[in-house]
């Protein structure tokens, strides 16, 4: 089959089809992972000892624990013990997981840096402890952890690919098909390749719109 | 004497950290109008004082009063007694992510529960007490330590407090700018607004208190007015006190 | 049979599959240094060709996921250069390859925060621009790198188990031939997930001990792009 053809008639079609999945895998997940993050970071951070191991815990084992392991555990494993998923749904919570984790670290480092003497400060204004932190210190802490996050969404963006492991046709998957259909692994592969490049690319680009639109004089500590 | 004419009252706080003996049983009662100024050597307790009193620090033992109801084990109602004690700090901590004018209201708005628009209003009168109006819209990064502790003023004044409590609030400035801000307390100390000031500079506590407190390892060593400090001859370690100082003061 | 005697029966099974999970990781983090130190090198000290080579190259193996260039040179490139590699050395290049994109830019930066003082100090003594960057400021950039560098090793583990996708036979691939062959799932992913763990923290604690023999009195370290 001619090249050009090939490219307008399957290729295309069918990675578009793909993405769609890919995004709707990313812009699903991330939301969560991003408050999860902001979860684990506080109670890592402020909560009480048994809070704090907790969140601890979880992060040491997502950390410690291959994506892909995970995302079997959630999908193979758990109808062993009565509780099943759609691939979608366990690709999803796998991911949120991962993004979370990870993102905590970052929010976490950022939270540390805020200066005492803010919480002191909304404290002694009458501000509960869940206010200050909820008030004050996230919002400085969230703007300096920008970098990071934007870090952990581009991973996001490249681990979405493991979804296609739990039978999701999504942009890695749809790229995989095609390919072994038409025995055209080079073009596929390279035509994937930079539709996440492309991903990557605007989200760096949004990111570093978003830091400095948010951006407050001597807080970003940079 | 009733207890109802005193407005804040400290009963034998005590503080330790660890072997240290910050605070050794302090006492003293405040009524409404005084200006009561702590000095005393470096690492004396002062600020620990001001911190226990509104349970930013909470002591070993000992309880304050405000207003007859008791501060300390107050549980959750600490943060209604935190908004009726003012309190401005060495380092000013205005909220680095919020302008002037945010930081006076948010407070305003997120504590006392007032509308958006009256919190705003109510802000900008209580910057323009302390003269810093036209720089409601800037970050604190952009404001001199002056002009940010100013703010911090207006932000303590904004919650309506019984009493301020200032901590050290000219020590991290340069001269010319603890000026502007001394000014500020003054005028608060003469349209009689309730406080407790822990300070080094002596001529500001000469003439403002009518109250002066000695501290020394973590007790209250001497206490009077400043005309009784300075000529009585029982205090002389006040005296000696703020001899050096002003000796330091005229070296400088 | 119970689930335990099913463990029991196939754990030495799954533990052969360390062999070639580690093998993966060493290759990645070998690769990472002989490839990625050059790059840096390049990139800091090259020519403006040099320079966007490497940026391309860096560019190309971060922004793809593991999974599609693992595809792309088992299924694609080496297939049409008629190289009928095993999965395995497929991997090993790509996680290679990947490693070294990834390892360049810890090495750039650790390179760029040697004060500009060092080079000039080498050559005023001397020392030529190869000499100076060899015995001076590369002694001093690895240290600098070292903290960034050991941050890599967790990421690569658990990247290799993407090359289940391939079919190498490391731990998650024989984690799921178990699952399969068995119909035990839950306890064998436990296990496998333990013993991912455990080679995390043991190499992680291998890695602090290096950097402790290795550290010098009052020299800052600072860990530049270590990616969670």
């Amino acid at each position: 089959m001619d090249t050009m053809l090939f490219m307008a008639d399957v290729l295309v079609p069918a990675l578009l089809q793909g993405l769609v999945i890919t995004l709707e895998l990313i812009v699903a997940a991330a939301p969560f992972g991003f408050a999860l993050g902001v979860v684990l970071a506080v109670g890592r951070t402020y909560g009480g000892r048994l809070t704090s191991y907790l969140c601890r815990a979880f992060v040491a084992f997502i950390k410690g624990c291959p994506l892909l392991l995970l995302l079997f555990m959630l999908y193979f494993g758990l109808p062993s013990a009565g509780i099943s998923f759609s691939p979608f749904v366990a690709a999803m919570i796998g991911f949120i997981c991962c993004n979370a984790a990870y993102n905590s670290e970052y929010i976490r480092g950022a939270l540390l840096s805020v200066k005492d003497g803010q919480m002191i400060a909304a404290q002694a204004l009458g501000m509960t402890r869940l206010q200050s932190i909820w008030l004050i210190v996230l919002p400085q802490a969230l703007r300096r952890a920008i970098p990071g996050i934007t870090n952990e969404f581009i991973y996001l963006i490249k681990y979405s690919s493991l979804a296609y492991m739990l039978t999701i046709i999504e942009l890695s998957g749809a790229g995989k098909i095609v390919a072994t259909k038409y025995f055209t692994y080079n073009e596929t592969f390279m035509m994937v390749g930079a539709i996440y490049l492309v991903l990557v690319t605007i989200t760096t680009v949004s990111a570093d719109m978003i830091e400095k639109k948010v951006a407050v004089p001597g807080t970003t500590g940079r | 004497m009733h207890d109802d004419e005193y407005i804040l009252k400290v009963e034998n706080i005590r503080k330790s950290y660890g072997q240290t003996v910050v605070l050794d049983s302090v006492s003293f009662n405040v009524r409404k109008g005084d200006t009561k100024v702590f000095i005393g050597p470096s690492g004396t307790g002062k600020s620990t004082l001001l911190r226990c009193i509104n349970q930013l620090t909470v002591p070993d033992s000992g309880r304050v009063w405000l207003n007859g109801e008791e501060v300390t084990h107050s549980g959750s109602r600490i943060n209604y007694f935190r908004q009726k004690m003012g309190m401005v700090f060495q380092n000013f901590y205005l909220f680095d992510h919020l302008t002037a004018v945010r930081n006076v209201e948010i407070a305003l708005i997120k504590v006392k529960g007032m509308p958006a628009k009256e919190a705003r209003k109510k802000a900008l009168l209580e910057l323009r007490q302390v003269g810093m109006e036209d720089w409601a819209d800037h970050y604190p990064a952009e404001l001199s330590g002056g002009q940010a502790q100013r703010v911090s003023i207006a932000r303590a004044l904004a919650m309506d407090p019984d009493v301020m409590l200032f901590d050290e609030p000219t020590s991290a400035l340069d001269p010319e700018l603890t000026r502007e801000v001394l000014e500020v307390i003054k005028n608060l100390a003469r349209d009689g607004t309730t406080m407790l000031v822990v300070t080094h500079e002596m001529g500001f506590a000469t003439s403002v208190a009518n109250e002066i407190l000695f501290m020394e390892g973590g007790r209250i060593a001497e206490q009077g007015s400043p005309q009784e400090l300075l000529s009585d001859p029982r205090f002389s370690r006040t005296k000696n006190f703020i001899g050096q100082f002003r000796e330091f003061d005229r070296e400088m | 049979m119970d689930a335990v005697s099913i463990l029991i029966e196939w754990f030495p099974y799954l533990l052969s599959g360390v062999v070639f999970t580690l093998a993966l990781v060493l290759a990645s983090l070998g690769l990472g240094v002989l490839f990625g130190l050059p790059m840096a090198l390049g990139q800091v000290y090259g020519t403006r060709l040099a320079r966007t080579c490497v940026g391309v190259f860096v560019w190309f193996f971060r922004g793809l996921p593991v999974l599609v260039l693992l595809f792309l040179f088992y299924y694609g490139i080496f297939p049409s250069l008629n190289l009928d590699l095993p999965a395995f050395v497929v991997a090993i290049v790509v996680l290679g390859l990947r490693g070294a994109a990834y390892q360049s830019q810890i090495f750039r930066g650790a390179i760029q925060s040697i004060g500009e003082g060092q080079m000039i100090a080498a050559r005023s003594v001397g020392m030529s621009r190869f000499q100076a960057i060899r015995s001076i400021i590369l002694p001093q950039a690895m240290r600098i790198a070292l903290p960034g560098w050991s941050n890599e090793y967790p990421n690569v583990l658990t990247d290799t188990a993407v090359c289940y996708a391939i079919g190498v036979m490391e731990l998650l691939t024989r984690t799921s031939q178990i699952v399969s062959q068995t119909y035990v799932t839950m306890p064998i992913y436990i296990a496998a997930a333990g013993i991912y763990i455990l080679l995390n923290y043991s190499g992680m604690k291998c890695l602090s001990l290096v950097e402790e023999k290795i550290k010098i009195p009052g020299f800052g370290h600072q860990s530049e792009e270590s990616h969670a």
